[in-house]
C-alpha cells in the first residue's frame, strides 16, 4: 500500500514539476472559459433588473467583487509560497511566488479601477482616501514593489530571498483591507456575504460565485504557465532540459 | 433577453453603460494581455534558448548536442 502511495516530494523539483504543470493548464484553462461565459450569463440575462436602490450599475459587482477577492487570496498564497521557499530553500516555492505576483497585481488593478467606475455613479466620485480604498491600493504597491525588488536583483535566490521578506511582512495588509469597513467608518459599503447571511439575490450570488470560480481557475492556468516559463528561464543550462533521456 | 427589451437597451444599462462596460472591457483587456504576454515571453525563451524544446515535451532532448 505504501508503495504506491504518491510521492509529493518529487513534484517540489522543477524538473518534475514542469511537465505535470504542463498536462494541468488545460484542465484549469478551458473551465476558467466556460464558467467566465457562464457567469456573464447569468449576472447579465437571468439576475433581475435593478431595484430602487441600485441601479444598472450594480452588474459591476460580477468583475468587481471576484477581482478584489483574487488581488487578495494570491497575495497570501504568494507569500506562503516565498515564504516556503525562503524557509525550507525550496526553488519551485520561489518561482511560484514570482509567477503569482504579476496576476495578483492584475487582479488588485482591476478591483481598483471597476471600483472608480462603481463609485463615480454611486457616490459621485472616482476615489476617495477611505481605509478601504487606501489599504487596497498599498496592496497594489506591495505586489509592484515584490516584482521591481526581484527583477532588481540579478542572482536569482538573493531576488526570492528579498522578495519573500517584502510577501511575507506585507501580508499585514490583507486582514487590514478584509475588515477595513468595521473598524473604521467607511464610505464603501460593508460586506455583503458574511457566514451568516447572503444580503444578495439568489441569481446574483450564483453569478458572482461562478466568476470568483472562473478568476481561481483562471488565476492557476496563467501561473502554471508563467512558472514553466520561470523553471525555462532560469534553468537554460540544467541537463534535464538538454540530455538525451536515458 | 427577459431583462432587456432589446439590444440597444442593453447596451446602455440604465443609462450606466459606460460604467458598465467600461469595467468590463479594462478587464477583458487586461486578462487578454496578460495572456498575450505569456505567449510572446513563451516564444522569446524558445528563441533564445533551445528551439527544438519549444514545441513541448515530447520532442524534448531530440537533438541537441551542445554541452561536454
Amino acid at each position: 500500500m505504501s508503495k504506491q502511495r504518491i510521492n509529493w516530494y518529487k513534484y517540489a523539483a522543477p524538473a518534475n514539476f514542469y511537465p505535470l504543470a504542463g498536462k494541468l493548464i488545460p484542465l484549469f484553462a478551458i473551465p476558467a472559459a466556460v464558467l467566465f461565459i457562464w457567469g456573464m450569463y447569468v449576472g447579465f440575462f437571468v439576475a433581475p433588473p435593478t431595484d430602487a436602490q441600485q441601479h444598472e450599475y450594480y452588474r459591476i459587482i460580477y468583475i468587481h467583487v471576484p477581482a478584489a477577492w483574487m488581488g487578495m487570496f494570491l497575495y497570501v498564497l504568494m507569500a506562503l509560497y516565498a515564504g516556503v521557499g525562503w524557509a525550507f530553500n525550496a526553488r519551485l516555492g520561489s518561482m511560484m511566488a514570482t509567477a503569482i505576483a504579476p496576476t495578483g497585481a492584475i487582479f488588485t488593478f482591476i478591483s481598483l479601477v471597476t471600483g472608480s467606475l462603481w463609485g463615480r455613479p454611486a457616490w459621485g466620485v472616482w476615489w476617495v482616501w477611505d481605509a478601504r480604498l487606501t489599504s487596497t491600493l498599498i496592496l497594489m504597491f506591495l505586489y509592484i514593489g515584490f516584482i521591481s525588488l526581484q527583477s532588481s536583483i540579478d542572482d536569482v535566490r538573493r531576488a526570492d530571498r528579498a522578495g519573500a521578506v517584502l510577501a511575507v511582512v506585507g501580508v499585514i495588509n490583507v486582514p487590514i483591507i478584509y475588515f477595513s469597513v468595521q473598524w473604521w467608518n467607511s464610505l464603501h459599503q460593508g460586506a455583503t456575504i458574511t457566514a451568516r447571511s447572503f444580503k444578495m439575490a439568489p441569481s446574483m450570488r450564483s453569478a458572482m460565485f461562478i466568476m470568483v470560480g472562473a478568476c481561481w481557475l483562471y488565476s492557476i492556468a496563467v501561473c502554471l504557465v508563467r512558472v514553466r516559463h520561470i523553471i525555462r528561464e532560469r534553468e537554460q543550462e540544467a541537463p534535464w532540459l538538454t540530455e538525451s533521456p536515458a | 433577453m427577459s431583462n432587456w427589451g432589446s439590444w440597444s437597451e442593453f447596451f446602455s444599462m440604465g443609462g450606466f453603460g459606460l460604467y458598465v462596460w467600461g469595467s468590463y472591457g479594462v478587464a477583458l483587456v487586461l486578462l487578454v494581455g496578460e495572456v498575450l504576454m505569456l505567449w510572446k515571453r513563451k516564444r522569446n525563451i524558445a528563441r533564445r534558448g533551445h528551439p527544438e524544446i519549444a514545441s513541448g515535451e515530447t520532442q524534448l532532448n531530440t537533438s541537441f548536442q551542445g554541452i561536454q
